[in-house]
């Protein structure tokens, strides 16, 4: 390891020397305020930082890390999450009694796994962000302790990370001991070869498919998180939502590009099964809540299976439609659950319909904002949502995978059942309409405010985005 | 220039009626108007520039603006007029000034919102006549949908909810068939010439295989036949027509079912005219049925909002006939209805929405002898209700019958089965006039007649409808050349009369 491989690394020194400072700040000096400064900050040094690295890239850094634009782009994906969940979690934790520092210290682990799996290419580091994130989250969803919803959604998500993330262990054991390395440029050689039909091998392989689908939420293996999203804080929601999805996929993804899954049959089928049944399930499930957080819950289960279409398209154009549509999907769903934290008491989480009854004429900017996400998760024009759907459109008719393209279209119309439902309970005519006196934080106002004009402006004038994005594609 | 001013102006203008709403709600409405009349007068300028009129009669874009939006994509901000959108821009500012007018009393709460979301429309309406890039054509076509919605679910009538709903799910289902389509015509084409855009006029001359052509047509087909609507996808139109306010019927009636015809006249015809062939008959047949299915359901209606609504199925019925018959007339005549339906139409409706103002209710049953009572209303709901039933003199009845001339040379069987819509719109429209305005005066109803603004509202679309009633040739005139020239479908010339002269002298 030489100074060039300390340049690159340099976003994630400082998201890990961000947590050590709050840490010892936390211990010595107890303050909200300063901890989600440092917290914050911490964030945008180690965005600032990606400039200063990109001069190096790509860079191999020892075996277990590659530090590419595709890394680079996923990783602020993820620190922009990071952010927005902070700065949204102020307020809120300000509402709830108890210590609210260790939650940012949490944050920043659960972002450095996350980052840490958007460049690892090795066994060892996909494991260590797993479980780095996975670990973080098993605290942040039950950081409320003096509610008995949060602490089941903990220990629920304890539970079946706990598992899947054995499954993964188990299933690394089985591929190292087939292919004698845990380097995934080395397992995607012998992955060609004859030694994918060995059992072992396989076995290994379907058991992480397994492990990485409870962290994608992906049908079947998305039973966990309609209860966990509704018993999290809204924040942590919208973590487990964006940040922990999108940094996952982002190692499937180069993980199959560098295998070329197109060569391989059975996977591919294995996929389309759990891209379609994702879509279907996520979307007649959604059609039977009433909880505003399960609802955005089981969308999310929806929107994966729609990302996956990328996965089994083919081409720069299928990559670009993933980090384009990923990167809607964050804005939208930080922006969605943004406003539900905004709203939420130190009671309850505002979750159930009545909240939202009659919002528009209540507090319209709020209301507003909500309106916009959620046509956006509907795909509907002016919105990032929009160009994202557009694109993995593009991408499935571009590879002619027509069937998963009907099935996409199908359920785009099913989806707009219940989004436009919470829209119309928005926007009931309600007797009471006096503005409502609610204290809401002006970084959240503000950070909420920017993902909409954000939102806007992709579903408008998606060009500068997708010159990134361009860089980004791997071969 | 020109097209992106007529769209931002009206953009502008709803934001700013919106913002005023806080202080001031008639100034919410007087800028609307003032935006829907500055776009008019922009637009009249331009019609009246005598450079675009020699334009106009060889059937050239008149106007084009062309940007790269999405280069990635082949994606271009390409906008421009022929003809053709030069009548619908005409019909949507004047319907869209009428609109503003006629809600001007009916609506009075959340003033700034109603009319942001009316412009929008609006301005959505303008981007669908005005596109030519495929991309920018389904951008606007979904974009005028939301503040559709917005208009029925938050002004509607008692079933909004569930009218908005069904409205809104429909358009979309149609709307995400012909992004696939859009998308399968973009990458056959890229395939084929290795530039892949979506610019309409260098898709036109894309060589398709027959199968695949037939499906993409579909997909195109679908969505405009849903819009129309057609019958079997037509379920949305009485309820959302019905559960509207004023506004938005005139709207829904006038404009947006136009923007389906514009889609099969500017894009289906032109696009696919081997695909287009192999269907034809089957529109045929749907296009009668619709005619006689939508006047005999609305004979059946008891609410007078809703028998509007039927008819509309039946004269739309016209449209698709007229597009699909294959002759220059009846294509002409499709036209024409789009304009004649849009004005008569909306004048029913807002006839409707003046009596549920005064008497809040719609239900027939309830109404009877208003001529006595209400002379002027009285009258002008009978001349729209002549109007309608095709009486010659009329808008109407010139596009009926050009549609029904043009196509019996073809289908001699098919015209006379649609020529019996006409006898059925006589029986809905005299039903009309036989319930509502004559007959005995209900107990405790209590009306007053028409006001200063509406009587002038109610006048101009009079003139009109007379107007192109008797003087069909400047309308035929300008979007006839636009039907006939390259990208504007293979139509066969057909010895069956000229356009406007024969006409002319009704």
């Amino acid at each position: 390891m030489n100074s060039t491989d300390l340049i690159a690394l340099l976003p994630y020194l400082t998201l890990a020397a961000t947590s050590v400072v709050v840490m010892l700040v936390i211990a010595f000096y107890r303050n909200h305020k300063l901890t989600v400064f440092l917290t914050l900050a911490g964030f945008v040094l180690s965005a600032a930082s990606m400039r200063y690295a990109s001069c190096v890239l790509p860079r191999e850094v020892t075996s277990l890390f590659i530090i590419d634009c595709y890394a680079f782009f996923y990783l602020g994906l993820v620190l922009l999450a990071g952010f927005v969940v902070a700065a949204i979690s102020f307020s809120y934790l300000e509402k709830h009694p108890g210590h609210s520092e260790e939650f940012y210290l949490l944050l920043l682990f659960a972002t450095l796994g996350c980052a840490v799996l958007a460049a690892a290419t090795h066994f060892a580091s996909f494991f260590l962000g797993i479980e780095l994130l996975s670990v973080s989250l098993y605290a942040l969803a039950a950081y409320l302790r003096h509610s008995n919803k949060s602490i089941e959604a903990g220990v629920k998500y304890l539970i079946l990370a706990a598992v899947s993330s054995a499954f993964i262990l188990f299933g690394m054991a089985l591929v190292y001991a087939e292919a004698g390395s845990m380097s995934f440029t080395e397992i995607a050689s012998r992955a060609a070869g004859p030694e994918v039909h060995h059992l072992p091998f396989l076995a290994g392989i379907v058991m992480i498919i397994v492990g990485l689908g409870f962290k994608l939420a992906v049908v079947p293996f998305h039973l966990w998180t309609p209860d966990v999203y509704e018993g999290a804080p809204a924040p942590i929601t919208a973590l487990i939502a964006t940040m922990s999805k999108g940094a996952v996929f982002a190692l499937v993804l180069r993980y199959f590009t560098r295998i070329d899954i197109h060569q391989h049959a059975s996977l591919l089928a294995v996929i389309t099964i759990i891209a379609v049944l994702s879509m279907f399930a996520g979307n007649f499930l959604a059609l039977l809540q009433t909880n505003v957080k399960r609802v955005l819950a089981y969308s999310s289960i929806s929107h994966v299976g729609y990302l996956l279409v990328t996965v089994l398209a083919s081409g720069a154009l299928a990559q670009i439609a993933a980090a384009f549509y990923l990167t809607a999907y964050f804005i939208t769903t930080l922006g969605a659950f943004g406003v539900i934290t905004m709203l939420s008491d130190g009671t309850r989480d505002a979750d159930r319909m009545d909240d939202y009854r009659g919002l528009v004429w209540k507090r319209p900017w709020v209301a507003g904002v909500f309106t916009a996400m959620l046509f956006s998760l509907a795909g509907i024009p002016l919105t990032a949502g929009f160009v994202g759907k557009f694109y993995v459109v593009a991408a499935g008719v571009g590879s002619a995978l027509w069937m998963v393209i009907v099935v996409l279209a199908i359920n785009s119309v099913i989806g707009l059942f219940y989004y436009l439902r919470i829209i119309v309970v928005l926007f009931t005519r309600t007797r009471d309409e006096s503005p409502a006196l609610q204290r809401t934080s002006r970084i959240g106002s503000l950070v909420l405010a920017v993902l909409t004009i954000l939102l806007v402006w992709l579903g408008t004038y998606p060009g500068p985005l997708l010159d990134i994005i361009k860089e980004t594609v791997l071969f | 220039m020109i097209l992106l001013v007529l769209i931002i102006i009206l953009l502008i203008g709803g934001l700013a009626a919106w913002t005023v709403d806080r202080k001031d709600s008639a100034a919410a409405r007087w800028i609307s108007l003032a935006a829907l009349a500055l776009d008019a007068l922009v637009l009249a300028a331009f019609w009246f520039d005598s450079s675009v009129r020699s334009e106009i009669n060889r059937g050239a874009w008149l106007v084009e603006l062309s940007r790269p939006w999405i280069p990635q994509l082949g994606i271009s901000f390409h906008l421009a007029m022929d003809g053709l959108s030069l009548v619908l821009v005409a019909l949507t500012l004047f319907l869209g000034i009428i609109s503003v007018v006629c809600s001007w009393t009916e609506i009075r709460e959340r003033v700034g919102f109603f009319h942001l979301n009316l412009l929008w429309i609006l301005a959505g309406i303008l981007g669908v006549f005005l596109s030519l890039d495929l991309f920018l054509f389904y951008f606007f076509w979904e974009l005028m949908l939301v503040p559709m919605y917005f208009l029925i679910n938050v002004w509607g009538h008692e079933n909004r909810v569930y009218a908005s709903l069904k409205f809104f799910i429909f358009t979309q289902a149609g709307g995400l068939l012909m992004l696939l389509s859009i998308l399968a015509l973009y990458f056959f084409h890229g395939k084929e010439t290795g530039t892949y855009t979506f610019d309409y006029t260098l898709l036109l001359g894309t060589k398709l295989p027959p199968l695949a052509a037939f499906w993409i047509m579909l997909g195109f087909l679908i969505a405009f036949i849903v819009k129309l609507p057609v019958v079997p996808f037509h379920p949305w139109l009485p309820d959302a027509h019905t559960e509207a306010p004023t506004a938005g019927s005139v709207i829904l009636a006038g404009l947006l079912l136009k923007t389906g015809a514009y889609g099969l006249l500017r894009f289906v015809l032109p696009l696919f005219p081997d695909a287009v062939a192999s269907i034809s008959q089957t529109m045929l047949i749907l296009s009668v049925i619709g005619i006689i299915y939508g006047a005999v359901l609305a004979f059946g209606q008891s609410d007078l909002k809703r028998l509007v609504a039927y008819t509309s199925i039946s004269h739309m019925g016209f449209v698709l006939l007229g597009i699909f018959a294959g002759s220059r007339t009846a294509l002409s005549g499709a036209v024409m209805q789009i304009v004649a339906h849009g004005v008569s139409t909306g004048a029913l409706f807002i006839i409707v929405g003046m009596i549920q103002e005064r008497i809040h209710t719609r239900d027939m049953g309830q109404m009877g002898g208003f001529w006595s009572a209400v002379p002027r209303l009285s009258g002008i709901a009978l001349v729209f209700a002549l109007a309608s039933l095709g009486l010659p003199g009329f808008g109407n009845f010139v596009a009926e019958f050009m549609v029904l001339l043009g196509s019996y040379g073809m289908h001699p069987a098919i015209t006379i089965f649609a020529a019996s819509g006409l006898v059925l719109s006589a029986i809905y429209s005299l039903w009309i006039v036989q319930q509502v305005f004559h007959g005995e005066k209900k107990e405790g109803l209590r009306l007053t007649d028409l006001t200063m603004r509406e009587t002038v509202m109610m006048a101009a679309m009079i003139i009109v409808i007379f107007w192109i009633g008797m003087f069909p040739r400047p309308l035929l005139s300008t979007a006839g050349p636009a039907l006939l020239s390259p990208g504007h479908g293979q139509v066969q010339e057909q010895p069956v009369g000229t356009a406007g002269g024969e006409n002319e002298q009704h």
